[in-house]
């Protein structure tokens, strides 16, 4: 390495080279390796930029763009099946107020049914009884006028033995007329 | 500072132009990690990405998004040539990192290069895209009119010096890291019994190292997004 540090020190870095034991320098301006650095500095760029630009580059940016799109597909489909549930959610109240309304109207034809039978059949046992309290009135009419027909004629019988038991002739007509009379009050 | 003579890999001791040294096998390891990082590491082209696709996907988000942002939309169709560098200049420093490696970021001659490249692609796209408006760079419009010559003066040095700090200070930092760290390891075997000290500190830079590792691939990358946002918009 002797050497080389020499030719080192003698190509670009003498004024370094002076103060320092090791005689070395700065191999950084030592010019007779610039060109062989500035060659393979080069090489290592364009392979690098080919690299890159045909390659890693555009892979990696289109795995970005897909994640992405991935990412906004997904955004997307959640937000439909957001809307979906929300739409469900409807459609299942809007059954159940259905439902409701059709079980209140079930509720309302059955008890106006129930009551339209219910006021038949009072109005029916209604008739019933005028019927029997009028045929029971008749009975009774009937009995009483039976009644009112034998009291009188128990009354004229009574008259009649009365007046004839007191020794006198009764006269049938005259004493049929005075009980008329008294029953009429 | 016998870390950073190029050595050729196969003996002898001249080095010519076509020579594979220390240079090209480190650079060649650099390429295999950025192939082993961005090729092989997205092949499974996964949805849900793998951790190594993960890690490629960073890196390539985090480059598009700087060249996006700093030097804008119309920048994009340089984000292959930006992430190149970026990603050179990082596997570069890290691989520098290993003991017994060869820091090719360490070298004037490469890091000249890369600025230069840079320099080169600029005022190529400035004048491609702006013509003779790309000049207005160095016209600053917004000041006093007896200033603006003396302000164009100063915005052409600073524009020609680009290159020279945009080069000095990646191959500056790499190999200031590595010749404290040299520094240190030199004390420890002087120290004996208390060489632990050096040791420690050894330990701290290196930490450091893999920061200014990163930094400076991201400062270089960054500080290419913003000449390429003047090359494409020169107006101040």
């Amino acid at each position: 390495m002797a050497t080389e540090t020499h030719d080192a020190t003698g190509h670009g870095a003498e004024a370094a080279a002076g103060h320092g034991t090791e005689a070395v320098g700065m191999p950084q301006l030592d010019f007779s390796t610039f060109p062989n650095q500035i060659f393979w500095l080069l090489v290592t760029l364009v392979v690098i930029y080919f690299v890159l630009s045909r390659v890693a580059l555009p892979r990696i940016g289109a795995v970005l763009a897909e994640r992405q799109g991935t990412i906004t597909n997904d955004i997307a489909a959640a937000e439909d099946l957001k809307q979906k549930a929300v739409e469900a959610e409807e459609a299942y109240n809007q059954a159940l107020a259905d439902a409701r309304a059709e079980a209140q109207k079930i509720i309302a034809e059955t008890k106006a049914e129930i009551q339209g039978e219910l006021d038949e059949a009072s109005a029916k046992a209604d008739a019933e009884i005028a019927a029997q309290t009028a045929e029971s009135e008749a009975k009774i009419s009937e009995i009483r006028d039976g009644a009112m027909a034998s009291v009188s004629e128990v009354a004229k019988d009574t008259a009649a033995e009365i007046v004839s038991a007191l020794g006198q002739s009764a006269d049938a007509k005259a004493i049929t007329a005075a009980v008329t009379a008294r029953l009429k009050g | 500072m016998d870390q950073f003579i190029p050595k050729p890999l196969f003996g002898g001791d001249v080095i010519n132009w076509y020579t594979p040294t220390t240079v090209t096998l480190w650079m060649a390891l650099a390429v295999l990690c950025v192939i082993l990082l961005l090729v092989l590491g997205t092949r499974g082209r996964a949805i849900v990405p793998t951790r190594v696709q993960s890690i490629a996907e960073l890196a390539y988000g985090f480059v598009y998004k700087m060249v996006e942002d700093v030097a804008g939309k119309d920048a994009v169709k340089f984000f292959p040539y930006i992430m190149t560098l970026f990603m050179f200049i990082l596997f570069a420093n890290f691989l520098g990192l290993l003991p017994m490696s060869f820091a090719t970021t360490s070298h004037i001659a490469v890091t000249a290069v890369l600025a230069a490249l840079v320099f080169v692609t600029v005022t190529v796209v400035g004048f491609v895209k702006n013509g003779a408006g790309f000049l207005g760079l160095f016209w600053v419009s917004s000041a006093p009119l007896p200033l603006r010559p003396i302000l164009a003066i100063i915005e052409l040095i600073s524009y020609f010096v680009r290159p020279v700090s945009h080069s000095i200070r990646l191959a500056g930092n790499v190999m200031a890291g590595h010749a404290v760290i040299k520094v240190f390891a030199g004390f420890a075997g002087a120290l004996g019994l208390f060489s632990f000290i050096p040791i420690f500190a050894i330990t701290a830079v290196y930490a450091l190292e893999v920061l200014v590792a990163f930094i400076q691939a991201y400062v270089f990358t960054i500080l290419t997004c913003v000449y390429l946002k003047d090359a494409l918009h020169p107006s101040h």
